[in-house]
């Protein structure tokens, strides 16, 4: 096994090890943390960075075009797809009231005035009218 | 790499099994959405270490499959939380049927 192998499969393993990690972090986090939004602010650590690195960390053990095409078109729609569903998750949350807002610092749908306490200020414009 | 592997699927597994505790636990719904998300993304990180480890690429059209899947799947179920939302609201600025506020909660106890 040449040098050059042996520090690509050190930088895959470190690749590797630092987004499992990550995965244990979300794990920790979304135990820990008290509402909706700050449990989605940790579970969203391994769906960006430690998707990335692992799918880098896989690329780089998996000699193949193919395999890491595949890899990165997952760590593309990672991307793609994580605010997408994180603004629909958060915007039900705070609509809902699954939201600690004694903990928020900015609270701008409370600000908006709304005249029933901001919880339908985004309420969808093509939704049935709400008085 | 047998080291790595032992401590990489470690680390994945109690991270999976925490994730499980609040998808148990969580007090409501889109709790249980966004910890079904990061289990989705889990197995998915679980799957491609596997495969890097074993330099077997037999797995990696399934982490395609698995990172849509927790897309479309907590997609929609934020659309079906807003429909119960919008159907069941009342006069004064208060919904029907819903559980009390977060912090409410908290006051309470």
């Amino acid at each position: 096994m040449s040098v050059l192998s042996q520090i690509a499969d050190v930088v895959a393993a470190a690749c590797l090890l630092a987004g499992a990690l990550l995965c244990l972090t979300a794990g920790v986090g979304l135990v820990r943390f008290p509402d909706v939004l700050s449990r989605m602010h940790a579970g969203t650590k391994p769906q960006v960075l430690g998707v990335l690195l692992v799918m880098a960390g896989g690329a780089i053990r998996l000699q193949g075009l193919a395999a890491s095409w595949m890899l990165l078109l997952v760590a593309a729609f990672q991307l793609l797809t994580a605010p997408v569903s994180a603004h629909m998750i958060s915007r039900v949350a705070y609509r809902r009231r699954h939201v600690r807002r004694d903990l928020l610092l900015v609270d701008e749908l409370r600000d908006a005035g709304n005249g029933d306490g901001g919880y339908r200020g985004d309420a969808p414009a093509d939704g049935p009218q709400l008085s | 790499m047998i080291v790595v592997a032992v401590i990489a699927h470690t680390l994945l597994g109690s991270g999976a099994l925490l994730t499980l505790l609040r998808l148990a636990r969580g007090p409501s719904l889109l709790d249980r959405v966004v910890a079904t998300d990061t289990l989705l993304v889990i197995i998915a990180a679980s799957l491609a270490v596997h495969a890097a480890l074993s330099r077997d690429a037999t797995v990696v059209p399934v982490l395609v499959v698995v990172s849509l899947l927790a897309f479309v799947g907590s997609v929609s179920i934020a659309r079906y939380v807003g429909g119960m939302l919008l159907r069941s609201a009342a006069d004064d600025g208060r919904d029907a049927g819903l559980p009390p506020a977060a912090e409410e909660r908290e006051v309470r106890g």
